[in-house]
């Protein structure tokens, strides 16, 4: 279920992704970089070697998986995202420190009442086929968005809005019903160029195979299965103020399609990827090599998911809070982040990430304490009255079965820990492996689990309504665990009414602590995003948001060059 | 002969239309649907999202009208569009990777036939031999190491320890500067490790039926007919022996025709080649079925006419068959 690389740093998508593995390697917090592996400092290169930003050398990533569809809002897959967020633009998109900054529109104004957004869009702008970029471009991109014909899974993110006006070629006026907060980013939507789309069915539209934006990156071609190339945009409007050049620098990116990730390490040994998104076990052990160390700087910071084990709480076993404080305190995530993820990874408290605005790190933990476990749920009415070692309540042992799905190796590893942790307090546990299909359609949706392990991916705007509020219970919505309280309620819908960052930051933060309290979940683990991109790369600047938010900004100087200037 | 041929030409049709319900039922047996990529991953899609991809391709109709809808479209020779978000059509989507297949494993099976014949032939007239024992030993291992393990050592060995061959994919990403011989080469380095390590795999089949044929035509009375004759041995073997035991050999190759088209799914995931196997194997996970329905379409059609030249070779090859019949 391991999908590649997330990117949705410019189409600016804020779904919450049931990660179906955890190598997400998007944006995050606490980066830091490790250049040549041990050593400290810059990689030692003669001191004569002119490293100033120089146009030139061809990007070469890797992925899992091909591109499926190359308009953004007709595709839900990471690989297809990834290259159509360097072929197309957004209104807004955000920063390495998660701030919504201008894309395509230059300034923006919020009215008092939070009800209309005005955006004054860069003039100058040209899509790659020479046709300048309009409102009407934008205006467009809502309609066709809203079409009913359209095939697209994003429409919600433009359901609340209640008009698009195009006031001029450069200002376009968008009203909402009602405040909506997560309404600015939601127009880091890719902005599609209306000339060649209007008129036509956008379902079968060459555009697909064939896509023209306005990115730094213009298409050039698409080997199915083999490779996708994209070549500089010299018409690009972003200008780097430190050089006055016009970005991007990199000439071509060439985007590979390696489906096995052991194949895929191997043409990083002989150099011939730039980047790779690592596994635990090759940070640790396999990049050690001088031959590595040579080539690559490695990068780590934390990755956009959690890993969690959610309680079905219409199951008898899990109804007392005591019980699910129990569970969680007779758990040791540090454990399971060292032998899970071999240390590279936090513990996780809630569905935030550590480190950025909204998280709350002062909520109630549940440090690992199977005496307080067992305290916790002898106070429930759970003894073992039997002798057989499993717990009980009038007559019922505790025992519950653990469901999670296949293909994810560092799950199936947490469920087995937990497992034996639960053991020892007297909880007897049993752990089924489900495809992913089956898993979610005959056991998730239905309500039919005690336990589950899953994950989730964190997006950036920190907008929960869809898994917590208590009208999105399964099989139509995605709070599995059929997690109810008014309060939550009441706090998901006011915050995200709410502009005003540090008042939602107030109000999300009562919320993470809800959470804490009531443990619906015993959240485990943030995972590292592990990456491995080739020293001859300059200007990568860590930041919450990881490494690739600036990509265009990415360069290599001359004398480092590698790929030769195609004709 | 031609009626004959005619004949079972005309019960194809009846079967292939079986395999077609049948397969088409099992498909919409499996859990899950078509929308679920785009729906399970995202909570922002609604319900309606749903409702309008399956109006959109007209799942919403009952499973006779679907079947009959698809057949309809078959019999001119339209296999639909397929349900991923490329929304290609099917025939688009398999004829790109069609001759990637069919390259490889052409090249494969010829590799396999020149090897694993004269293997066999030598093993069965040197039976006993140390030379028999060796290639035997050697055929198995190749039979029974999985080929993925295979695969990544020599890749990690050729390709990143010495350098000498490319690891995966079919060109460089030079490729167009390249010289003409330079593009050869490129083409043949690429092909070099899948092909080698394809062929290592089957050579135990062809070269232990070969040994076993080979074998037990050799007992027969006309080859020692032959040698009291007086012949020399090497016309013995090589001409009388060898011609009669190829047979099974030329009915197998009935049965290599259909797997022709089809790739392996391993195989084409560790050398990063876009084959058949791949697209089979994610259109039957994302339930793609029009392309599912398009692929199995061609491959049976492919197995019966399989078996339809291997029974026609055969009575083309032994006239006792040829004969018999008419």
């Amino acid at each position: 279920m391991d999908r590649s690389r997330t990117d949705f740093r410019r189409s600016g998508r804020l779904a919450l992704v049931l990660a179906g593995g955890l190598a997400a390697v998007a944006a995050v917090a606490g980066c830091s970089r490790e250049p040549g592996g041990e050593r400290a400092g810059p990689p030692p290169a003669p001191a004569q070697v002119d490293r100033s930003p120089a146009y030139g050398d061809t990007f070469v990533d890797a992925s899992i998986g091909d591109a499926s569809n190359l308009i953004p809002m007709l595709s839900t897959d990471s690989p297809s995202h990834a290259v159509s967020g360097l072929v197309y633009n957004g209104l807004v998109k955000y920063d390495g420190q998660y701030n919504v900054v201008g894309d395509l529109a230059e300034s923006w104004e919020v009215s008092d009442d939070n009800l209309v957004i005005t955006f004054h869009l860069r003039k100058g702008v040209r899509f790659h086929d020479g046709v300048p970029l309009t409102a009407r471009d934008v205006a467009y991109t809502y309609r066709v968005t809203m079409d009913p014909g359209t095939l697209t899974a994003y429409r919600g993110d433009f359901e609340p809005v209640k008009s698009v006006e195009v006031v001029d070629d450069y200002t376009l006026r968008v009203t909402y019903d009602e405040p909506f907060a997560p309404a600015l980013v939601s127009w880091g939507a890719a902005v599609l160029p209306r000339h060649l789309l209007e008129g036509k069915d956008i379902n079968t539209s060459e555009l697909i195979r064939n896509p023209v934006g306005t990115g730094p990156y213009r298409f050039v071609e698409w080997t199915t299965g083999q490779r996708i190339v994209l070549e500089r945009n010299p018409d690009y409007f972003e200008t780097d103020p430190n050089t006055g050049m016009r970005l991007p620098y990199l000439g071509r990116y060439v985007f590979r399609i390696i489906p096995d990730l052991g194949v895929q390490f191997n043409e990083l040994l002989a150099g011939k990827i730039d980047r790779m998104g690592l596994k635990p076990l090759q940070w640790t052990r396999q990049t050690q090599t001088d031959r590595f160390t040579r080539q690559y700087d490695k990068y780590q910071y934390l990755a956009n998911a959690y890993t969690y084990l959610g309680y079905n709480l219409e199951n008898e076993l899990f109804r007392d809070v005591r019980v699910r404080r129990a569970l969680t305190h007779a758990i040791d995530k540090g454990e399971i982040v060292e032998g899970v993820l071999l240390g590279l990874g936090e513990p996780a408290t809630g569905p935030y990430k550590p480190g950025t605005w909204v998280y709350n790190p002062d909520v109630p933990r549940y440090p690992y304490d199977p005496d307080r476990a067992r305290a916790l749920l002898a106070e429930a009415g759970w003894r073992d009255t039997d002798g057989d070692g499993v717990l009980d309540r009038a007559g019922r042992p505790f025992r519950f079965t653990i469901l999670t799905n296949q293909g994810n190796d560092q799950r199936l590893k947490t469920a087995e820990i937990v497992q034996q942790r639960l053991k020892a307090i007297g909880v007897a546990v049993e752990i089924r492996v489900l495809e992913w299909a089956a898993f979610i359609n005959e056991f998730v949706k239905p309500g039919k689990f005690d336990a589950l392990i899953l994950g989730w991916t964190i997006s950036q705007d920190p907008d929960l309504y869809d898994v917590w509020h208590s009208s999105k219970f399964s099989p139509a919505g995605l709070n599995h665990t059929h997690y109810a309280n008014p309060e939550v309620d009441d706090l998901l819908v006011r915050a995200r009414k709410t502009f005003d960052r540090a008042e939602r930051k107030r109000l999300y933060a009562r919320f993470q602590e809800i959470l804490a309290e009531e443990q619906p979940y015993t959240f485990l683990y943030v995972p590292s995003a592990l990456v491995a991109v080739s020293n001859r790369i300059h200007g990568i600047v860590p930041a919450p948001a990881g490494i690739s938010y600036n990509f265009e900004r990415w360069y290599v100087p001359k004398a480092l060059q590698k790929y030769a200037e195609t004709p | 002969m031609l009626a004959y041929v005619a004949k079972r030409i005309a019960f194809m049709i009846p079967m292939l239309l079986g395999i077609t319900i049948i397969s088409f039922g099992l498909m919409h047996l499996a859990p899950g649907s078509p929308t679920e990529l785009y729906t399970e991953m995202n909570p922002k899609v609604g319900a309606e999202f749903k409702a309008r991809f399956e109006a959109y391709y007209g799942l919403d109709k009952p499973l006779p009208v679907q079947y009959a809808t698809w057949l309809s479209k078959v019999v001119r020779l339209d296999l639909g569009i397929s349900f991923s978000p490329d929304k290609r059509p099917v025939w688009d989507k398999i004829t790109e990777r069609l001759p990637i297949t069919l390259l490889l494993n052409g090249i494969g099976l010829v590799v396999i036939l020149a090897t694993a014949i004269p293997l066999g032939v030598l093993s069965a007239v040197r039976r006993g031999s140390r030379f028999d024992r060796v290639t035997t030993v050697f055929v198995f291992v190749g039979f029974s190491i999985p080929s993925f393990w295979l695969a990544l050592l020599l890749m990690k060995w050729l390709g990143v320890d010495l350098g000498w061959l490319p690891i995966s994919g079919l060109q460089s990403l030079d490729y167009p500067s390249l010289s003409p011989l330079g593009k050869v080469w490129d083409r043949v380095s690429h092909l070099l490790l899948p092909v080698l390590v394809s062929a290592f795999g089957g050579l135990a089949g062809i070269s232990r039926y070969m040994r076993g044929s080979m074998l037990e035509v050799i007992r027969q009375d006309y080859i020692t007919a032959a040698r009291a004759k007086g012949l020399p041995e090497g016309k013995v073997v090589y001409v009388h022996a060898l011609r009669n035991s190829v047979l099974p050999i030329v009915t197998l190759m009935g049965f290599w025709i259909p797997a022709l088209i089809g790739g392996s799914v391993i195989f084409e995931t560790i050398f990063a080649i876009p084959g058949m196997g791949q697209l089979f194997y994610q259109s039957v996970m994302s339930r793609d079925y029009p392309v599912i329905q398009g692929i199995l379409l061609l491959g049976s059609a492919l197995t019966l006419l399989g078996n339809l030249v291997a029974d026609v070779t055969y009575a083309l090859v032994d006239p006792r068959i040829r004969f018999g019949r008419s």
